[in-house]
Formats: C-alpha cells, structure tokens, sequence
C-alpha cells in the first residue's frame, strides 16, 4: 500500500506528459478555430472529472446520512440497486432525445449502482464523510480549470468571454457556486455537527443539478446564442488526445484525493488521541 | 397515570398550527421580521428607481428580474428572523425534549415564513407598478401562480438553510451563501415566467411546470432531512 | 428500607465537544423517588450530564437508560428538563407560553396550565409579558413549564439562581413535594445548603465525573 502511491504517482507523471504531447503535438488543428481548440483537451477532461467526483461526494454524502441505522440503510441499498435497473431498463424502452444511445444511458445507470454499493463496500458510514469532503474540495479544483479555460477559449472562438445563454458553462457555474457553498459550510460550522450539516447540504446540491441544467436548457432556446462546432464529425486522432488526457486527469485526481484523504483521516486520529487524553489527565491541579 | 400519558405524540397538524400561530403572535408583538423587511424592500425600489430608468417598453423586460431579487433579498431578512427567535434563552431545546415532531416544527416555520413574504411581496407590487408604469400584456393571473410558487420555493430552502445556518459562526452572512446558489433554478424559473407574462412574447407554461417540481422535491427532501439536521449537535 | 429498582441507569458515560471531554466516563444508578442534588465546580460537567440525559447531547460512548430505555422519543412525556435559561419566549405571558408548551405534549385539559402556575407560587392571570418578570419569577415559570406535563423525571439546573432566599426555600418545599409523590428529581446547583434537609443524596462531581455520593451535605473523602 505505501509503495502504491509513488508508483502511481510516477506513472500519472508520465501519463499526464504523454497526453500533453498527444494534444499539442498528435493532434490535428482544428480548421476554424485553430490552436485555441487545443484548449479543449484540458476543458473537456477537467469538466469529466469534476462531474465524476461531485456524484462520489452525493454518493458519499447519502451514504453517509443513510447509514447511520441500519433501515434507511438497507432501505437506500435497495433504492440504488432498484435505480439501476429501472434506468437500465427504461432507458430501452422510453425513446431518448437525438444522440443518446440507450445502451450508453442504461450502463450509466448501472455503473451508478456499482459505485453506490463499492463505496459503500470500502468505506465505514464515519469515512464516507472523509470522502465526501475530499472529492468536494478536488471537485471544485477541477471545475475552476472549466470555468477559466472556457472563457479563454470562448474569446477568439465567440468573440465574448462568457455567454450566459451557454447551458454548459452557465450549469458549471451554478455546479461550482453549490459545492463552493458546500465548502464554506464547513468552514464554519462547529467541528461536531459539520458532517451532518455539510451531508444534507450536498444532497440537496445535487438534487438542484437537474434543475440547473433544465432551466438553463430552457433559458437558451430563448436566447440568441454563439453558434457552436458541435456538427460535423471529430478527427479520431483528437477525440484519441480527449480520451488519453481524461484518462490521465482521472488518475491525477484519484491520487490527489488519495493523498488529501490520508491527511484527513491522520488528522482526525491526531483530534482523537488529543480528545482521550483529555479523557485520561484528570486535572490534578484542582484544588 | 400522569393526564399526558395517554398522548405519546401530539397530532402533528395540531402542533404545527399552535406553532405557526405562536410565531404570528410573537411576530405581531415584535414586528422585527416584517419592518425590516419593509423599509429593506422599500429602499432596494428606491434605488432600483434611480438606477434604472426605463421606458414602458423595456421595463416589462426587466421588471421580473427586479421585483424577484428584491423579494430574494428582503425574504432572507425574514429568514433569519425565524430562528433567531427560537434561539433566545434556548427556547428550541424545550422543543427538542418535548415529544412534538421536528417536521411540525419545520412546516409551521416554512408557512409562517410564507406568510410573511406574501404579506411583503403584496405591499410592495404597488410600488414596483407605480414606479415602473407595468401592465401585463399576458394572462395575468399567473403572475399569482408563478408568485405563490415562487415564494414557497424560496421559503422552503431558506427555512431548511436558515436552520443550518445559526449553527454556524457568523449565523446571518452565510445563509445567502447557502440559498442563493440552489435557488438560482428557482430564481431563474420566476424571473423567466414573470417577464413571459409582462411581455407575452413567449408561455410561462414551462417554467410553472419547472417551479412545481421544485417546490414538489425540495419539500419532501426538506421534510426527509430536517429531523438530523435539527438535532446535529 | 428497601431500595427502590434504579430509574436511571448510566454507564460509562463519555461526552466529548472537540478535543474537550465534558464528561469522562460517568456511572451511576438513580433510584426513584428520590430527590438527588448534584453538586461541583464549574466545568466540572453537571450540566452536560443534565443535558445528556434530557436528550439534547447524544453521548460520545457509554449508555444511558431511563425507565428501562435508551430510546430518548419513547421517554421524552416522562422527562422535565429545565434549563439555565428561561425556555420561554420573552414576547409572552406565561400563561400564553405554557398553553404553548402544553400543545406540545397534547395537554387536552385547559385547567392544567393555571393550576400549574399557581403551583410555583404565581398568578395565572398576569399579563405581562415573561420578558418584563423579576429573574425569580421568571425561574418559577420556568419550573412550572418543566413541570407542566406532570414528568416522572425532573431534571433542573440551577432552579435558585438569582433568587432571594425566602421564593428559593418555596421553590424547594415544592420540589420535596413533588419528590414525595413518587417523582425523581435531579437539582444541579451551586447552592446546595438550601438543599439540606430536603435531598435524599448529594452527588458530587469534579473533571467529569462523579467522585462520590453523601448522604449529607458534606464532600467525600477525596480518594488517595
């Protein structure tokens, strides 16, 4: 376990190098936009994985709220596998929107299950609470490189930095301003009563998503937008740079979580030993 | 034995309705909630007057956004009322150890709440009409639906947050931090419904929908957690 | 004389805000109808332990059990807790403040609050708000709000303070009252002489936990 992490931190290294060279270097400019879509490798990926760990921080944070007896336990459980396969099995049945593939939707739905029930195998109730604040705190990391890298790009691209009518950028704003709020709650609430609180918080963030990417949905068809290069097809050898940068993206989270996660729990032990020592001295000063 | 006995819970409507009443009483004896309210809500007309100064035409354009972040800022005035007054001498702890319900709690905070704000958000339309020469070109009974909504999509998290947020050091400022962010669907749907009406470009139909559901999941979720989060210690 | 099966049965006991251990380990067993003063410095960890047992702190470890549960929502029509502060609303009468609480617990009865009232010595027809009573008076309404729904178990901390000598010996003869009725009270205070001749057993308690019990107002020997 403690070799693990150099050497997955050597092979992120070189991991991280190989998709700079692939993006810079492998693949094709792009015809309209030039260089500046090289931007893209970064944008796309960092937003993936932003995404990915504000679902384990809902994940966590259910959990870690479910599991305090074992009813709702059971009772969240059986509401995660059940989840899964309703959606795995709607997802054939209910016609989708244009250009989403119901096999696609459906292992969505499944590997959503599988995490529910891997954290729940790898995790205590009381480390889930660790988790959800890790991955809020990388989270919100990697959704700032989204928030900054969009606007660079949108400025040659658009002619404007931001477009409020833009349903991805404006939806990881409200995603960014949620779990920033989720993150200042912990700050500064009493050290005793922050994982419940900050618990309940992230699960009503993440119930609000939904509502976001809705209403913003709704909101653009009103209004004038930049046109965007969504049509036409992707140069395999760019969508190759996108996939190799999200790989390595995903593995430099994991390891700076994995890193923050070990702080957090050494410093929760380092609380706990300071607490059963104030269990143990009896001030003998007294009286 | 004991003439209680009998009575392991109290009816929870009967208690929600003693509280909420409690709290119009202790609110109509204070008035703390309601004139700051006022005068914060007047003031934020007072200086949206001057900062903007359109003409008919473009004021229903803008107006929906004005009205609903005047009512935004004036309703967390309100909620941060709620609890401070359960929070002189502890009042709150005689509820905990009494068999009550938190859920009635909840409910007659969010309604009294409710209360509130309608109280103010009927005020002050005449003013915002005066000021800004509206008339609504669409059906304008909606504007009642979208406001009835509107209003209790607020209400509910606020009640929920403002709980939240006294337990935290520097109780007032954080409660905007918490609400604002998922509100902004909310505040989008009643900004965008409001200004649909006062210009009838476009049908407010959607954004209704939109505001049900979001008061439908943020009740049941509020009412699921409010229990652990009233006795986190 | 026999004694009495324990109400209250707390083992091992540890509540801990923080770093800091308010109560560090903490075993006893109350018998009822018993009226118990418990007695210490300050932070010495009588009101967390009131408090934890009223069901407002959720112990760090150990167990309590009240009447043979540890489930606080099936006991809490059996338990009075009154606190430092008044739990009233300042902006009410009295009257209007219990008729309040007396909703909470499903008191159907309208006669209960007034007979209360004029059990602690005031007058239920007073309608000034309980902001503008003397701090003597507002302590007796308070006893009268814990009392309301006629409790097995009464839990009250600091129930004199701030007040004159001649309501606090009335406020005890209503307690050892009480007490005779079969009720178990347990008195956190720092003026325990008033108590003496009343409680059946004083509880002494010094860094968070329980050093001894007299029978007596006189401290245990301290311990080698």
């Amino acid at each position: 376990m403690k070799r693990a992490f150099p050497v997955l931190s050597i092979l992120t290294a070189i991991l991280l190098s190989y998709a700079l060279y692939q993006a810079l270097v492998v693949a094709p400019t792009e015809q309209t936009m030039g260089d500046v879509q090289r931007i893209f490798y970064y944008h796309v990926p960092s937003a993936w994985t932003a995404f990915f760990l504000f679902f384990i921080n809902f994940v966590a944070s259910i959990q870690y709220l479910a599991r305090a007896n074992s009813k709702t336990d059971r009772l969240a459980s059986y509401l995660a596998v059940g989840i899964g396969v309703v959606v795995f099995a709607a997802a054939f049945f209910i016609p989708l929107p244009e250009g989403m593939r119901p096999s696609a939707v459906g292992t969505t739905g499944l590997l959503a299950t599988g995490l529910y029930l891997l954290v729940r195998s790898l995790f205590s109730q009381a480390d889930t609470d660790v988790l959800a604040l890790v991955t809020a705190e990388v989270g919100v990391a990697f959704c700032l490189i989204v928030l900054v890298t969009g606007p660079i790009w949108a400025r040659p691209v658009w002619g404007i930095w931001w477009a409020p009518g833009d349903i991805r950028l404006t939806s990881t704003l409200v995603l960014w301003l949620i779990y920033v709020s989720y993150l200042v709650l912990r700050r500064f609430s009493a050290s005793g009563q922050t994982p419940i609180l900050a618990a309940a918080l992230a699960v009503l963030g993440a119930l609000c998503v939904p509502f976001v990417y809705l209403s913003i949905w709704f909101f653009r068809t009103q209004h004038p937008q930049p046109v965007m290069g969504g049509s036409g097809s992707i140069d395999p050898r760019m969508m190759h740079a996108l996939l190799i940068n999200w790989l390595a993206f995903m593995c430099f989270a994991f390891l700076v979580c994995w890193s923050r996660y070990r702080l957090e729990k050494l410093r929760r032990e380092v609380d706990e030993v300071h607490a059963l020592e104030s269990l143990k001295d009896v001030s003998r000063s007294a009286r | 034995m004991s003439p209680a006995s009998d009575i392991t819970r109290g009816p929870a409507r009967g208690i929600t309705r003693a509280t909420l009443l409690k709290d119009l009483r202790l609110e109509w004896r204070s008035k703390d909630a309601i004139n700051s309210m006022l005068f914060f809500s007047l003031l934020v007309v007072v200086v949206f007057s001057f900062s903007f100064d359109p003409v008919a035409e473009e004021s229903r354009h803008i107006a929906g956004g004005l009205i609903w972040v005047a009512f935004l800022f004036a309703s967390v005035v309100a909620l941060n009322q709620t609890w401070a007054r359960e929070l002189r001498n502890q009042v709150l702890d005689a509820y905990r150890v009494s068999p009550a319900p938190a859920n009635s709690l909840f409910l007659a905070k969010a309604i009294g709440n409710f209360i509130f704000v309608s109280v103010l958000e009927v005020l002050m339309t005449p003013l915002f009409i005066a000021f800004y020469r509206l008339r609504a070109l669409g059906p304008a009974w909606q504007l009642l639906v979208v406001g009835v909504l509107g209003t209790w999509a607020l209400v509910v998290n606020g009640t929920f947050f403002a709980a939240m947020s006294i337990r935290t050091r520097s109780r007032e400022i954080m409660l905007p931090l918490l609400l604002f962010p998922i509100s902004i669907p909310a505040i989008l749907a009643m900004v965008q419904a409001t200004t649909a009406i006062l210009t009838d470009e476009n049908s407010a139909r959607f954004w209704i929908v939109l505001l049900v559901t979001y008061d439908l999941v943020f009740t049941t979720s509020c009412l699921l957690l409010f229990e652990t989060v009233l006795n986190a210690e | 004389m026999t004694e009495t099966a324990p109400v209250i049965t707390v083992s091992n006991l540890i509540k801990q805000f923080g770093r800091f251990a308010a109560l560090r380990g903490v075993s006893a067993d109350f018998a009822g109808g018993k009226l118990y003063a418990i007695l210490g410095d300050n932070g010495a960890g009588k009101t967390t332990l009131l408090r934890t047992l009223a069901g407002l702190n959720q112990p760090s470890s150990g167990q309590i059990t009240i009447l043979g549960t540890s489930n606080f929502h099936d006991i809490c029509q059996q338990v009075g807790y009154m606190a430092h502060p008044s739990l009233l609303y300042d902006e009410m009468s009295g009257m209007e403040n219990l008729a309040y609480f007396a909703q909470l617990y499903g008191i159907a009865e309208g006669s209960r609050c007034a007979d209360i009232i004029r059990a602690v010595g005031l007058d239920p027809e007073l309608s000034r708000p309980v902001g503008q009573y003397s701090q003597g008076m507002r302590q007796r309404m308070s006893l009268a709000r814990a009392l309301l729904h006629d409790p097995k178990i009464l839990l009250l901390d600091e129930p004199f303070s701030n007040v004159d000598i001649h309501s606090a010996g009335d406020m005890v003869r209503l307690l050892g009252g009480t007490r005779d009725q079969g009720k178990t009270i347990f008195v956190v205070t720092h003026q325990a002489a008033l108590l003496e001749g009343t409680a059946d057993e004083f509880v002494w308690m010094e860094a968070g936990k329980i050093i001894g019990r007299t029978r007596s107002f006189k401290p245990p020997e301290p311990v080698a």
